[in-house]
């Protein structure tokens, strides 16, 4: 029976779905029921990971070093994680105070085809002693080719493990299933998956991902994440187990945590809205559709007309700023047609 | 090893200033096509670490002299030049910049390693002459920095700025891509220098499409009861100040209000010297280099007399 290492970021990518309002309370109590449900890694901090609470992205209403160290107090078993993207965190200003805290887990993140911007921090967290894991977001702007020869610069700069996203909920099962056989051969790492369900193909993805080889697969509590979500964790357990693979961790606990999390941490269960399944079809990054929503209604425009010109133009994840560029050309030609 | 080149026939060179460029990547090769062209700055020598790099195969194609002994160079040589602009690394800068200054010869680096006198052309040229090093700040920088000035002009108080810049994958090198701490850092700093803010965020965007991007920058503010009017007039003086010296400079929306925050977002599109005109993070930082050497050209020099 083969192994998933599962990884939990639902108080990192669930932040998403709050505008990064997730307090140290409610970190505290999501911490204590997966810690007791078993869940090896815990991923907490802003959506876009430590050093990213800004306006560009939203303001974290608590600091990465408030979070981190809840955490830490409430996770006495299960490893503390954070996600970093390099341009928006530095090693001095985040990474280093993010180690002091006691992470154990280092997932350093870069666009799809920018994978030496990685370089510094993955070896700065190597060096301290962390567990550190190569991550390319957005991967379907990649070929499998490119994306395989991106994640071999990051298992150079010594990543222990690679995990590519699918950023915008894009992928079929058939193209998850494409890439993992690729990377596995190209890398001597093991490889990692992480989805969202713009389409309803979160699970999907996440079980040809593991059958065609990934050993570490990401689930959010009732999917808990960016635009229409992740796998949602209890789900993805339950799946994993009738598949027969072990995860270590116990069902009716983690299913108590998701009843929790649904209860403790979310406004709104996450679902797969109309304007995130075009977010989905049009390969934008899911974290786009709260500033696209509040853009259209600004500007007065569709925010589906919003999300397939971002997607024409291959805005990557970070470029928010591009949609009120986007929402202000639209009315401007919607006006000028008047 | 050096390679020595007939001098380029044409203007006699004594009224130029001599100056040479350390770094053969994308951003020293661009300013020895800016130096070539300007009335004041004379290419003394083109040096790198590798003769076999595209910059030095288009510097040899111009007829500089060009050396891959980095530094060395410039002190076997100290004749070659007053003044030596640094297109290395910052960890590089930082090893340079004693020997320069021990050598006597200006400075104008336009790495992040924060040595200099910060210098925004058409914030605070003049005032940067006295200094012998003088530090270009960063691309994000030299693009946000004029409009983060015009908010400081135009507001009673200003809380907090965020400047968020998106570039082409093209545009970025090696160095720049091994420095992207050393980017926020500097121009995080160089932000509450020129605008007086409490607090500041820089953010660096790698965006691979094809065709590439322009470089583009937007500016975010949180200012207490926000003048848009006044932020209007004041742009406008800094636009034709910044346009004297990067034409590609424009503002593309704003300023608005979104959200509670001013906002206000400049495209740069490169003179496509050396890279293709979406290259105008590398553009500007550049061309505001080359402003700066040329107000010391004059400062130092007699008015250039023609022939």
């Amino acid at each position: 029976m083969r192994s998933i290492l599962i990884s939990d970021p639902s108080l990192r990518d669930g932040n998403h779905a709050v505008q990064h309002s997730l307090t140290v309370k409610q970190v505290a109590a999501y911490c204590d029921a997966v810690d007791a449900a078993g869940v090896p890694i815990v991923e907490v901090g802003h959506g876009n990971g430590i050093g990213a609470s800004s306006l560009q992205l939203g303001e974290s209403s608590a600091t990465d070093g408030d979070l981190l160290k809840t955490a830490r107090e409430h996770l006495p078993h299960s490893k503390l994680g954070v996600h970093m993207i390099p341009g928006f965190a530095t090693i001095e200003k985040d990474l280093k105070p993010a180690i002091e805290a006691g992470v154990d887990v280092v997932r350093v993140a870069a666009h799809c085809t920018e994978a030496d911007i990685t370089e510094r921090h993955i070896g700065y967290a190597r060096e301290k002693g962390r567990t550190v894991y190569g991550v390319l977001m957005m991967s379907h702007m990649a070929s499998k080719e490119m994306l395989a020869e991106e994640a071999q610069k990051m298992e150079s700069y010594g990543a222990e493990g690679f995990i590519f996203m699918d950023s915008s909920g894009h992928y079929l099962p058939e193209d998850v299933t494409e890439r993992v056989k690729t990377l596995r051969s190209a890398l001597s790492v093991p490889v990692g998956f992480h989805a969202h369900n713009n389409l309803g193909m979160a699970i999907a993805n996440s079980v040809a991902a593991a059958d065609a080889g990934a050993e570490m697969l990401d689930g959010t509590a009732r999917g808990f994440g960016a635009g229409a979500g992740n796998a949602q964790l209890e789900v993805l357990i339950a799946v994993l187990e009738r598949l027969g693979y072990k995860t270590g961790i116990d069902l009716y606990k983690v299913l108590d945590a998701a009843d929790l999390a649904e209860k403790e941490l979310m406004k709104v269960v996450p679902t797969i809205s109309s304007v995130s399944v075009v977010s989905g079809l049009s390969g934008v990054f899911s974290g786009f559709l709260k500033p696209v929503v509040r853009a259209a209604q600004q500007f007065k425009v569709d925010p589906r007309d919003i999300f397939f010109e971002l997607g024409r133009r291959k805005i990557v994840a970070g470029q928010e700023d591009i949609i009120i560029e986007v929402a202000s050309d639209l009315s401007k030609k919607l006006t000028g047609a008047r | 090893m050096e390679i020595q080149v007939a001098a380029v026939p044409g203007k006699p060179s004594f009224d130029k200033l001599r100056v040479a460029i350390l770094g053969s990547g994308n951003i020293g090769t661009d300013l020895l096509i800016k130096v070539l062209r300007s009335e004041y700055l004379q290419c003394g020598a083109f040096v790198g670490r590798n003769l076999s790099s595209p910059g030095m195969a288009k510097a040899m194609s111009l007829g500089v002299t060009v050396s891959s002994e980095s530094i060395s160079y410039i002190e076997k040589h100290p004749g070659c030049c007053e003044l030596v602009f640094d297109a290395t690394s910052a960890s590089d800068h930082r090893q340079h910049a004693p020997i320069l200054e021990r050598m006597g010869k200006i400075a104008i680096d336009l790495t992040p390693a924060q040595v200099g006198r910060m210098c925004v052309p058409s914030v605070n040229m003049r005032d940067c002459l006295e200094a012998s090093n003088v530090n270009m700040i960063t691309c994000g920088g030299q693009a946000s920095l004029p409009i983060a000035h015009a908010l400081q002009l135009s507001q009673a108080e200003i809380d907090y700025i965020e400047v968020v810049s998106s570039i082409a994958s093209r545009s970025a090198g090696p160095a720049t891509r091994r420095n992207l701490d050393e980017y926020i850092h500097t121009t995080e700093k160089g932000i509450k220098a020129f605008s007086g803010s409490h607090r500041a965020k820089a953010i660096l965007n790698l965006n691979p499409a094809q065709p590439c991007i322009n470089m583009q920058t937007t500016i975010l503010a949180k200012v207490e009861n926000p003048n848009i009017p006044g932020l209007q007039e004041a742009l406008k003086k800094v636009l034709e100040m910044v346009q004297a010296y990067v034409p590609g400079y424009q503002v593309i929306v704003g300023p608005l209000i979104e959200n509670g925050r001013i906002v206000t977002m400049v495209r740069v599109s490169g003179l496509g010297d050396y890279l293709p005109s979406y290259a105008g993070n590398l553009d500007i930082i550049n061309c505001a280099a080359i402003a700066t050497a040329e107000e010391f050209a004059r400062n130092l020099r007699r008015p250039v007399q023609s022939v």
